[in-house]
């Protein structure tokens, strides 16, 4: 990385500080506000969702139908769903981009402000409406977060009519929110700060923002056409009329694999600044992870059908999307590889941040494996749909995306509070939840090799045991994170002053603003040699 | 005042709540209208439908205007302005993956499925044993339902009022780009007069548009109803002439702040981008005049 | 808390991390190998895989984990700075690249034999409703629906349940063994997926396309499976059960089969008393519609409309029979026509007019049924 002249750009203080009261909120263009509010939003989304997935869990804990009726049951897997990626994981990282990309670029602020406010506070309402359809007339959306039809159309509750228009604001927003990262990090850099000098954290985020332009108006896309056939009488997805449900299928997954790297890049990013501090050590092969990560985001649009092999696609189809899907084992391997060669012969050290992202690696890679099995399209007639198919993106979700995501805050939290967090409280939280996810994700391996289909309330026999284990831990990781609830609010209220550089290996800009930082990131921008 | 250093950070502004308020009511509105429609229930859509409109209506106005306001008072850097080009760049390339959603869809139904149906490729058990008498032809007219969608008589012909169309779409985007001149050259008079010509051009192809489709439902019985070919015309030409009447909407506002002394020879992205706009509405509807009509 | 002082806390995380494959190895519960030669090839297929896998995870985090124990700064590590080697980087791409091909190669030809569904000596075709299967074997006039026969004690956990709870049919799924049996799958309302696990065949059914699949059982013996996409309601109670018989076996039954059908057919020019009516009609009735109307006839507020005291069931015979034969388009409630013989037609009506209360007295009968089909 760079190292920094002009240090005395940090503590310049005249600016005007935040307003008082709920306007600040409402009104505010500052970009560490809107930060802190898209993770907020997003936490709270986590715990609705994981809520959801207790309940889930809870009538999944033995055979037979105990707590809720199948009905219900498809809705809280939906809904778990859509919360989990849009709610949850995807505001998250804005949350973080928004606090960070101007800190790390030498950036005033975003390069769109009022936009940047307009980009949160679609979000509050988009979800609102989501989830006001779980209370109308013949329940919410219970298709499934994939939506395929004629499901998610002809047969679908009145409800999905806001369904899809919830899904329009969200892809508003998301739209809003990148061309801004885009702008921000194309346009205002401070002097020297050259693209290949950029954190990879920034680097990770402005491609991340291009999948997110490129795919998510064609999601738009997808649930206009559904729309149409619901209400005006098309035929896109109905056979009778010369359409055809498949074509769902495509355009969804043309969004939908992209959309599942855009939940993990940011993470890549937020690992490649932590594994060095940790590591006191520069990041091994930064050139070769930028084009990693772009590799990857070229692949992740001609693989969408490893998500369709049973759908009854032409051989040669078949076949195109199982090597090109294949192929993403290997850039991926490369950043896999960078970050395992910077902890060697590093000087390593243990906090929290790097007890996370050292889990990210391994479960990450787990989670990467298993999505190599499933890639190969004749078992992947074996795994498709089964629990063997939750495992795998459970494992890249939760240890990657949230845990990326818990790094990231606790390597931030100092910088942005002023004080440490509470260090013992917070590796019991690393240790209750890296067990928990474990317990809980792990079995779903086994039952689904052994042939237990997906979204389904009640199960045969045989997956009884393995049920009743993933219960336990999901409970056990569910409750953990109230841990992680208490730590933040302490550590907003008090605790240990820290300095400005906060982390004794820590590198780059934000590092030199004082913690926490400034309420107007660099007035004046600093240089950078 | 919170502008420091080159780059100008906006104050609070109340703009982007508003907005998003706008929006929410906006499409819940429609919402409720639409499933009124199919399900006939009752409910107060048309309502919030309109107010949210209004609503949407009083933001754009307000923030725009405020960011005029900014603008000509000078609080703008070039930083800045490249900052806005970032922005509508990247805005208008979504939407080229919007429109490459609809197009997808004509490609897959053209290429793959009706094929399918009609038994070419893998379909062969398909067409035998569901849709025997289906024959796969394009446009379609009689669809593998035909009860439940009773395809097009007739489809229209490109060579009728789409190819004028096109030849108007095509000239407005070289009038514009005259208009562009002009103002480069700080012309004012063959600015407003290239650009009035270029918001006629528009106006006219939305009055021959809307009257394809009156013939289209009329005459020809080519409805969103009538099957797949009908579902992609009026998806693509629908949308597109959407698109047409949002980019006339804001060629005229652009006259009329011209016609108030705004923007001069160096200092006018809003029209440049404006113009920008226009011209991808442009491409599309090439695209558009291709795939759906000709071919 | 010692175990929260970081010198611990990696250890135990290497730990956690290894048991992982040991785990997976000490459990039975894998795919199952099968009794076709695909599933076989499958099942050689993914373990190849898997191991691969393990070793490739074993070396990664065995690297991995040596750094966290050999260079913890706690042991007084210092630091070397270099940061950057073309060389390693081109060996860890392209050795990658060479595992994925070695993997690629045996996928194509596992592929290529899934695909190839020529020249079998049967073809069923599987049409998936919501939420049942119904299996028709073209050219021998058989054809019948395959419905979950567990009973609602056993899932409500009022009784004890079964050991194949679950995945038990009324009617399953019957052909003999070593004989190539292509299936062609489709759906009548929304997607479904046809999966036998032991067959390896998953084929998703899509409505108003037909998807082929094949299998060649080599051994006797009853298959279980579930449909494997998100369906609606019932999706978790739709299984799949097939019978491999030996040929004289499926022949056997083959016969019994179209005499039965032939018998039904003889049904409906028999006199037909309301008793019996009601009596069949309960039984298709909570076949066929008492997973959306309810056993008690009053439906899903905002799902499914209640049959109870309704205008249509009271006052409106021709239109409650036409909606049962030709269904609502554009609704869950599909066209029971093609589905149910005019018998059972016949019966469900009469017995849903004159059910939980509707005490129309209005009987329908067969040819009543035959006569409105004719008019149409
Ligand atoms: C963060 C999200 C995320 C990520 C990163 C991935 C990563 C990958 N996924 Fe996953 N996937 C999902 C989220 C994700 N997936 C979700 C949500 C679903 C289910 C959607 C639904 O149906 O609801 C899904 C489903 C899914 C399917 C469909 C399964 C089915 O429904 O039948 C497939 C099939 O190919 C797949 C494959 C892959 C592959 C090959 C990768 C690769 O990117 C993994 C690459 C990583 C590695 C391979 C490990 C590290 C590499 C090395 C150590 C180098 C050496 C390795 C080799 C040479 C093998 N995924
Ligand atoms: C980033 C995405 C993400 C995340 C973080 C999670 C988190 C979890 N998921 Fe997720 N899951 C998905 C994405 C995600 N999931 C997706 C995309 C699907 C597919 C949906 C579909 O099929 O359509 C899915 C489906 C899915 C299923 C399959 C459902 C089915 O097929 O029917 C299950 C079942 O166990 C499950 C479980 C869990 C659990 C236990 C967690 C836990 O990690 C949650 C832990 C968090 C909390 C519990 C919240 C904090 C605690 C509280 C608020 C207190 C209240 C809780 C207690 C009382 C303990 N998920
Ligand atoms: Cu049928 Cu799921
Ligand atoms: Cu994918």
């Amino acid at each position: 990385m760079s190292a920094v002249v002009d240090h005395h750009a940090a503590d310049d203080h005249h600016h005007h500080g935040p307003q008082s009261g709920f306007r600040r909120w409402l009104f505010t263009t500052n970009h560490k506000d809107i930060g802190t509010m898209y993770l907020w939003f997003s936490f709270i989304m986590f715990l609705y969702g994981g809520s959801m997935a207790m309940i889930l869990r809870a009538e999944l804990f033995q055979p037979g139908l105990q707590l809720i009726e199948p009905e219900f049951f498809n809705q809280m897997t939906t809904m778990h769903g859509l919360i989990m990626v849009f709610g949850a994981v995807m505001p998250a990282f804005v949350g973080l981009a928004n606090w960070l990309i101007p800190m790390m670029v030498g950036a005033p602020d975003m390069a769109l402000p009022r936009m940047n406010n307009w980009s949160f506070w679609l979000l509050p309402f988009a979800f609102s409406m989501l989830i006001s359809t779980m209370f109308m007339e013949g329940g919410g959306p219970n298709f499934g977060w994939t939506f395929y039809a004629p499901l998610s159309t002809t047969y679908a509750p009145p409800s999905v009519t806001f369904f899809i228009f919830a899904v329009h604001l969200m892809g508003i927003s998301s739209i809003m929110g990148s061309i801004n990262i885009i702008a921000t990090i194309l346009n205002l850099r401070a002097p020297g700060m050259t693209l290949m000098k950029m954190p990879l954290f920034v680097w990770t985020w402005l491609i991340t923002a291009y999948l997110l332009i490129a795919v998510m108006p064609v999601l738009a896309g997808a649930v206009t056409m559904m729309l149409m056939d619901i209400h005006f009488g098309t035929s896109f997805f109905n056979a009778a009329g010369g359409g055809d449900p498949v074509l769902f299928q495509h355009v969804f997954w043309f969004f939908g694999h992209p959309e599942v790297y855009i939940m993990i890049l940011p993470g890549f990013g937020v690992v490649s600044q932590i594994i060095p501090t940790f590591s006191r050590k520069p990041l091994f092969g930064y050139t070769s992870m930028v084009y990693a990560t772009a590799s990857i985001a070229f692949l992740s649009f001609i693989v969408w059908a490893h998500h369709m092999f049973t759908v009854g696609m032409p051989l040669a189809a078949e076949l195109f999307f199982m090597y090109a899907t294949m192929l993403i084992a290997v850039p991926t391997g490369v950043k896999v590889f960078n970050w395992v060669t910077t902890m060697w012969r590093g000087s390593l050290s243990f906090e929290t941040p790097m007890l996370f992202s050292i889990a990210f690696i391994v479960l990450f890679t787990i989670g990467g494996l298993s999505g190599l099995m499933l890639a190969i399209a004749p078992s992947d007639f074996q795994y498709h749909d089964t629990y063997f198919v939750v495992a795998h993106f459970h494992y890249v979700l939760i240890p990657g995306a949230i845990f990326a995501i818990m790094a990231g805050v606790y390597y931030w939290l100092p910088k942005w509070t002023g004080h440490m967090y509470n260090v013992p409280l917070s590796r019991l939280h690393f240790w209750l939840s890296f067990i928990g996810l474990n317990v809980a994700f792990f079995p779903m391996h086994f039952v689904g090799l052994a042939g237990m289909p997906r979204r389904i309330p009640d199960y045969a026999l045989q997956f009884a045991d393995f049920n009743m284990i993933s219960t336990v831990g999901a409970f056990l990781f569910g409750v953990s994170q109230f841990i992680l609830l208490v730590i933040v609010i302490q550590c907003i209220k008090g605790g240990r002053k820290v300095s400005a550089q906060v982390w004794d290996g820590a590198e780059g800009l934000e590092w030199t603003l004082p913690s926490p930082a400034p309420y107007h990131s660099f007035t004046t921008p600093p240089e950078v040699r | 005042m919170a502008s420091q250093g080159t780059y100008y950070v906006p104050e609070q502004s109340k703009w982007p709540i508003i907005a998003s308020i706008a929006l929410f009511l906006t499409v819940y509105g429609a919402g409720n209208m639409m499933n009124d429609m199919t399900h006939g229930t009752e409910s107060n859509g048309l309502l919030i439908f309109f107010a949210g409109a209004c609503l949407t209506a009083y933001f754009f106005y307000g923030w725009f205007g405020q960011v005029i306001q900014e603008s000509r008072s000078g609080l703008y850097s070039d930083q800045m302005d490249r900052s806005f080009r970032w922005g509508m760049g990247w805005f208008i390339f979504s939407e080229v993956m919007f429109f490459g959603a609809f197009f997808g869809a004509l490609f897959y139904a053209r290429v793959l499925s009706v094929p399918w149906l009609g038994g070419a490729g893998d379909g062969a058990s398909t067409h035998a044993l569901l849709w025997p008498a289906f024959e796969a032809t394009w446009p379609v007219f009689q669809n593998p339902d035909n009860s439940t969608f009773p395809g097009p008589k007739e489809v229209i012909p490109a060579w009728g009022i789409p190819l004028l169309n096109t030849i108007l779409l095509v000239t407005s985007s070289f009038t514009v780009t005259f208009a562009h001149h002009a103002l480069k050259k700080n012309n004012r008079y063959q600015l407003k007069l290239w650009l009035a010509v270029t918001i006629l051009l528009g106006a006219v192809f939305l009055y021959f548009q809307a009257h394809e489709y009156v013939v289209a439902y009329r005459d020809l019985g080519l409805t969103l109803e009538s099957g797949i070919y009908g579902t992609t015309f009026f998806m693509l030409t629908g949308f597109h002439g959407a698109h047409v009447t949002i980019g006339t909407v804001m060629l005229f506002i652009m006259l009329l702040r011209i016609l108030k002394g705004h923007f001069d020879a160096d200092n006018h992205f809003a029209f440049e981008a404006t113009s920008w706009y226009w011209h991808f509405v442009d491409v599309v509807w090439i695209g558009l005049f291709i795939f759906v009509y000709v071919i | 808390m010692r175990f929260l002082n970081p010198r611990w806390s990696v250890p135990a995380a290497m730990l956690l991390m290894m048991a992982s494959p040991i785990a997976r190895a000490a459990w039975e519960l894998n795919m199952t190998e099968g009794v076709t030669a695909v599933s076989r090839e499958i099942f050689g297929l993914h373990m190849l895989i898997f191991w691969i896998c393990v070793v490739i995870g074993v070396v990664v985090f065995g690297v991995m984990f040596w750094s966290i124990f050999a260079h913890r700064r706690s042991q007084g590590a210092k630091a070397s700075q270099f940061h950057e080697s073309t060389t390693v980087e081109i060996i860890w791409t392209v050795v990658p690249f060479v595992i994925l091909i070695a993997m690629a190669v045996p996928s194509t030809g596992a592929l290529v034999r899934i695909y190839d569904t020529g020249d079998a000596d049967i073809d069923i075709k599987v049409n998936g409703y919501q939420w049942k299967w119904q299996y028709e074997y073209l050219g021998e006039g058989v054809s019948f629906f395959s419905n979950l026969s567990t009973p609602k004690d056993e899932i409500y956990n009022r009784a004890e349940k079964n050991e194949n709870y679950l995945l038990e049919v009324d009617e399953p799924l019957v052909i003999p063994v070593d004989k190539k049996v292509r299936f062609l799958v489709t759906a009548n309302d929304v997607i479904h997926s046809w999966w036998v696990p032991e067959l390896a065949v998953k084929r998703d059914a899509i409505p108003g396309f037909i998807n082929e699949a094949w299998t060649k059982a080599e051994k006797v013996g009853t298959y279980r499976g579930q449909c494997a996409e998100l369906c609606g309601k019932d999706h978790g109670f739709m299984p799949i059960v097939v019978e491999v018989k030996s040929q004289e076996d499926y022949d056997a039954w083959l016969l019994a089969r179209k005499e039965l059908a032939a018998k039904e057919a003889e049904l409906k020019n028999k006199q037909w008393t309301m008793a019996e009516l009601m009596e069949r009609g309960e039984q298709v009735y909570t076949k066929n519609c008492a997973a959306c109307h309810q056993a008690n006839g009053q439906g899903v507020a905002g799902t499914f409309p209640s049959l109870k005291g309704t205008d249509m069931m009271l006052k409106d015979r021709a239109g409650h029979i036409d909606v049962i034969i030709n269904g609502r388009p554009g609704t869950m409630m599909a066209a029971y026509g093609p589905q149910l013989s005019e018998v059972d037609i016949a019966a469900v009506v009469t017995y849903e007019r004159n059910a939980w209360g509707n005490d129309t007295g209005d009987m329908v009968t067969p040819m009543d049924i035959v006569a409105i089909k004719q008019g149409q």
